[in-house]
């Protein structure tokens, strides 16, 4: 969609009426692609769910859907406009980012497992409440970066303001130390902000 | 065979869950209880397809588990943002 | 199959017992969401996937349906996990509760 505003400044057409209903267009286009976007996951989703494959059901998934994407398009999507040519692209960048994290779950979880079973373990952990700043941007993927945050080595995300510090309860002194670390710039790679 | 191992890991499954009700009915605060029911209900959506698998309908039993994950999931959020204006969660 | 799958649901189990232990065992309310967050999830992931792998040893279109259904499972629990640890977190934390430090005593 920039790439064909772009366009349109640069011939600088004299037909006024023609740009407007290019403008026009345009617009119909940034809402068109969320909705439609939308619209086929609930419809895979269906297809998961319901397991039937005959017309009756496949019309009634193809409405209720509809109304679906009709409502909440703007919510998945937010309102920074998507561009369609990039999206597989981000995705497969998501999909390689998802092998390295369940292995650093695991490893994290097997710590913690031996902190569980340890017969003094009220001497080894040392919890506490640290603060730091993260270089992310982007909505999804500072959610990413905090959800991440939980799932590994002994830290509990406990908040996140608007402008991008964290809040990290980490339950002792080598988790702390990890922080942000390499995984920030592993998310910062997957969502393109590099 | 099968359903011998379906069967101990289902009651091991519940044993755990009585281990994770201690803590939900003698927490000290509120917000404990609230850990002890998200265990819980985590435990019960992999020992509803277990049952699933001793009863061989499988095909039913996902749904219901698919359902009662959501709605533990929706009744922590519910719970946690209720209690968050309480006061002195330590005093009871 | 039966023995990669009873090897799965062996470990998801270690991984459960570790959470309910865990909860008993840390000293106070944050520290008891770590495993309460954490190993649940992690076990929930491996004896879902287990018998998503056994419900495949008769390969048919109904199947393979229920078992996409139960990585459909995993996929939420993976989302819905760490968002309902934060919410609890974020409640005990406007709450006021202070958190447990090195040597006192377990609450």
């Amino acid at each position: 969609m920039n790439v064909k505003n772009q366009e349109h400044q640069q011939d600088k057409s004299p037909h006024e009426l023609n740009r407007a209903n290019s403008s026009r267009r345009s617009r119909v286009r940034k809402h068109l692609t969320p909705l439609l976007l939308t619209f086929f996951m609930m419809f895979a989703l269906w297809i998961i769910l319901s397991g039937k494959f005959d017309v009756f059901h496949l019309s009634l998934g193809v409405i209720s859907s509809a109304i679906v994407a009709f409502f909440s398009a703007d919510l998945l999507f937010g309102n920074q406009g998507i561009k369609v040519i990039n999206l597989p692209a981000s995705w497969i960048r998501f999909i390689r980012y998802v092998p390295w994290l369940l292995y650093q779950i695991f490893t994290a979880n097997l710590y913690v497992l031996y902190l569980t079973f340890h017969p003094r373990m009220m001497e080894l952990i040392d919890p506490r409440i640290i603060k730091f700043r993260s270089r992310l941007k982007g909505d999804l993927s500072r959610v990413t970066f905090a959800n991440s945050i939980t799932l590994t080595p002994g830290t509990i995300t406990v908040y996140v303001t608007l402008d991008g510090v964290f809040s990290v309860h980490a339950i002792d002194k080598k988790s702390r130390e990890g922080l942000p670390g390499e995984m920030e710039k592993r998310i910062a790679r997957a969502f393109g902000e590099e | 065979m099968e359903q011998q191992i379906f069967l101990y890991c289902s009651l091991f499954l519940s044993f755990l869950m009585l281990l994770s009700l201690y803590r939900g009915i003698f927490g000290p605060t509120v917000l404990d209880r609230l850990i002890g029911a998200n265990a819980i209900g985590s435990k019960t959506v992999v020992l509803l397809i277990l049952i699933g698998l001793i009863y061989e309908r499988v095909d039913m039993f996902v749904d219901i588990a698919l359902a009662y994950a959501m709605l533990n999931f929706i009744a922590v959020l519910a719970a946690s943002r209720y209690f968050q204006k309480r006061k002195g969660l330590y005093d009871e | 199959m039966i023995i990669v799958v009873t090897i799965l649901l062996i470990f998801g189990l270690i991984f459960f017992a570790g959470g309910a232990v865990g909860i008993l065992r840390f000293p106070d309310f944050y520290t008891r969401l770590h495993p309460a967050g954490k190993l649940d999830t992690l076990g929930s992931l491996l004896m879902l996937i287990g018998l998503a792998l056994f419900n495949l040893h008769h390969l048919s279109l109904a199947n393979l349906l229920t078992s996409l259904k139960i990585i459909l499972i995993v996929v939420f629990i993976f989302l819905a996990s760490p968002t309902a640890i934060h919410g609890i977190v974020d409640a005990g934390v406007r709450a006021g509760l202070a958190p447990w430090k090195k040597g006192e005593k377990r609450r």
